[in-house]
């Protein structure tokens, strides 16, 4: 009974607003592009941050990424076609990692190699990872067929290799992948596993196997290939020494992974006379990312707020005129004994009526807006409840806010006056 | 006072001024009366003598500036203004001079708008609203807007409206003030009928023609009561 009532005065305000269909339209437009932005901007927002979540996600939330670079100093260094550029991380850093850290739950050490590869009469050159069994769990890899290093692979300094599916079709294309023997540089290795492989990057930081074709065990390449590396680059001829290309380590606690990276530097500071390495935290740079979106909901709301300030004091605008304008109307509505507060819900309900119905027209322009941007700039955009819910909270809100202050005027009409005046 | 339960409306030294700047004006002045329930009443008097104030009052549109003024034994002077609303929502029906319909609802919804406030639910309403109509002769205008009648029919549909809450006092400031002589004629007859069903009616008036149609003529001046003629 009171819920129909309701609905019957929710009717009652529709139709009045209905008699003035072209007012309550233009009165609406201030809503509806208010609303209609900022569910659009919403989801685009949500969309970019989501998309660059994705991305620091793959990389890990938990791992640290510490890097060997070329320093300075070494790259300004000038020793000839003879001299050896030596640089970047060592066996012992990996070891010290291991020892002096126990928020470090894997360790998974890099040596990154560009050899030439034959299989058959198939030649190519395959890039090829050196690393441990910790690699995989670390960076968790779909295994398409067979397995992924093992513990006795490294310790025992078997030649195998798991291929990459780069890897694997370049070099087995038709044939049989398992159990092949493929020759890196000189020596043989069999194919034991071949697994699925992650693209993507993030700023300057790229997923660690992002070009890989192959892993094969740390000790494998260590003993089989050492750390010299010959370049050829414009013309000439670089040497270089370096015996790990990367470490990748993972905290056991989301918590302890920015302490733990800058305990990390500490320590390779104290033994690197030079700055030939770089941390990378993907959590530092979703911690990044999610301040940046935090900026921009903040600026968002602030452009969305004005504007719905602006539509919100249209309708209030609007609705003041109204009520001058309906004065002999109310004064009659008085007479018939209306009490002042069946007077304000009146006016009330027709400005909520206003601003939702504003509010509804522009989450579909919102809605529509968005996919529009998907489908014609392939920018992915992001819908959220929140991101409905909330414009048209709102859209309520300035409904009543706004529509107040005339129904209280319309309440205040005495309806002796309203009804002499003709 | 033998017969206080007859008596509908009852002023005792009702006063009403209105403060013109400095000026006080008396709109009424020391006025009291009774009404008895069932009776018909015509008030009179020239341009300012107070007879629309007076029906205000009566009314409860409007509240005296001292004096008791008493509706079926209870005094609505020191009702606020929601007690107020309620009286006339229960117990009053209006009629105006200019009709007062509101021009973009239909006769129907015009009618029914008292019943709205009653809380009455749709159906009902619709049901009652024809009824009405049909006792004022418009059952064929219901889905028109006021701005389509005729004088005369738009103050017959005001009479509809003002009987929809089946009030026992009727108030009617010149009805037919805005109407040719023989629309307010039927207009006059419309309200004798309704008086022989037992209406107490108070109706304010400039012709004698009309208040002719009442047994008590009061006449006013200056805010006072002048004489009453009663036939
Ligand atoms: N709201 C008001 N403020 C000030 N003075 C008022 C107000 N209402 C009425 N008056 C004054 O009170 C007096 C009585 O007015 P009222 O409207 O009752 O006269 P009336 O007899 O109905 O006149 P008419 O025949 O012209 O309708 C007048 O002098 C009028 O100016
Ligand atoms: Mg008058």
């Amino acid at each position: 009974m009171k819920n129909s009532r309701f609905i019957r005065n929710i009717m009652l305000g529709m139709e009045n607003l209905w008699l003035h269909k072209l007012r309550s339209a233009l009165t609406m437009l201030g809503m509806v592009f208010g609303v209609g932005s900022v569910v659009a901007m919403l989801s685009v927002g949500e969309g970019a941050g989501k998309q660059a979540m994705q991305e620091i996600a793959k990389l890990g939330s938990h791992n640290i990424i510490v890097s060997s670079v070329k320093s300075v100093e070494e790259e300004s260094a000038t020793g000839g076609q003879t001299r050896i550029s030596m640089y970047g991380l060592t066996y012992d850093d990996h070891k010290r990692m291991q020892e002096s850290f126990p928020a470090l739950r894997e360790i998974a050490p890099v040596k990154l190699i560009r050899k030439e590869a034959r299989l058959g009469d198939r030649m190519m050159e395959l890039r090829v990872v050196g690393t441990t069994d910790a690699w995989f769990r670390l960076v968790p890899r779909t295994v398409l067929a067979g397995r992924t290093l093992r513990r006795e692979d490294e310790t025992e300094v078997r030649p195998v290799a798991v291929l990459t599916e780069f890897g694997a079709r370049k070099l087995l294309a038709t044939r049989n992948t398992l159990g092949q023997i493929v020759r890196i540089g000189s020596d043989a290795f069999e194919v034991v596993g071949i697994v699925r492989n992650e693209s993507g990057q993030t700023g300057t930081m790229q997923i660690p196997d992002q070009d890989v074709d192959a892993y094969i065990p740390l000790s494998v390449a260590r003993q089989y290939f050492g750390d010299h590396f010959v370049r050829r680059s414009a013309g000439a001829t670089i040497r270089e020494r370096v015996e790990l290309h990367q470490i990748i380590a993972q905290a056991d606690d989301m918590d302890h992974v920015e302490p733990t990276a800058n305990a990390i530097e500490h320590m390779l500071r104290r033994f690197h006379k030079n700055e030939d390495y770089r941390i990378s935290v993907p959590l530092a740079l979703l911690r990044q990312a999610e301040a940046t979106k935090r900026t921009f909901n903040i600026v968002l709301g602030s452009i969305a707020g004005i504007s719905l300030l602006v539509g919100g004091i249209g309708i209030m605008n609007i609705m003041l005129a109204s009520v001058t304008e309906r004065t002999r109307e109310i004064g009659i509505r008085r007479a018939i004994g209306a009490k002042r507060r069946q007077i304000i819900h009146q006016f009330l309900i027709e400005t909520i009526v206003l601003s939702t119905l504003g509010g509804l027209i522009g989450i579909g322009l919102g809605v529509l807006t968005p996919l529009a941007i998907t489908w014609f700039s392939g920018m992915p955009t992001v819908l959220t409840p929140l991101g409905i819910l909330l414009p048209l909270a709102i859209s309520l809100i300035v409904g009543i806010v706004f529509g107040l202050y005339p129904a209280a005027n319309a309440a205040r009409v005495d309806p002796i006056i309203a009804l002499r005046h003709e | 006072m033998t017969a206080q339960d007859n008596t509908i409306v009852q002023l005792d030294r009702a006063v009403k001024t209105y403060a013109m700047g400095l000026q006080k004006v008396h709109a009424l002045n020391d006025v009291s009366l009774d009404i008895k329930s069932g009776s018909f009443w015509a008030v009179m008097g020239s341009s300012g003598s107070g007879k629309s104030t007076l029906l205000n009052i009566v009314g409860c549109l409007d509240r005296l500036s001292s004096g008791a003024y008493l509706v079926e034994g209870q005094n609505v002077a020191g009702l606020d203004d929601n007690a107020l609303s309620d009286r006339r929502l229960r117990q009053i029906g209006f009629i105006f001079q200019s009709f007062n319909l509101i021009p973009q609802l239909t006769v129907q919804r015009n009618i029914e708008l008292p019943l709205y406030y009653l809380g009455w639910d749709a159906e009902r309403s619709r049901e009652r609203g024809r009824e009405l109509a049909r006792k004022v002769g418009l059952e064929d205008r219901l889905n028109h807007r006021p701005s389509e009648l005729s004088g005369g029919q738009m103050q017959r549909v005001a009479i509809a409206r003002a009987l929809a809450n089946d009030p026992r006092l009727l108030l009617a400031d010149e009805p037919t003030g805005n109407l040719d002589s023989a629309t307010g004629e039927q207009i006059m007859r419309l309200l004798r009928d309704l008086h022989g069903e037992g209406k107490t009616i108070v109706m304010v008036t400039h012709e004698s023609h009309v208040a002719a149609y009442a047994q008590n003529r009061l006449h006013m001046k200056d805010g006072r009561i002048d004489r009453i003629e009663s036939s």
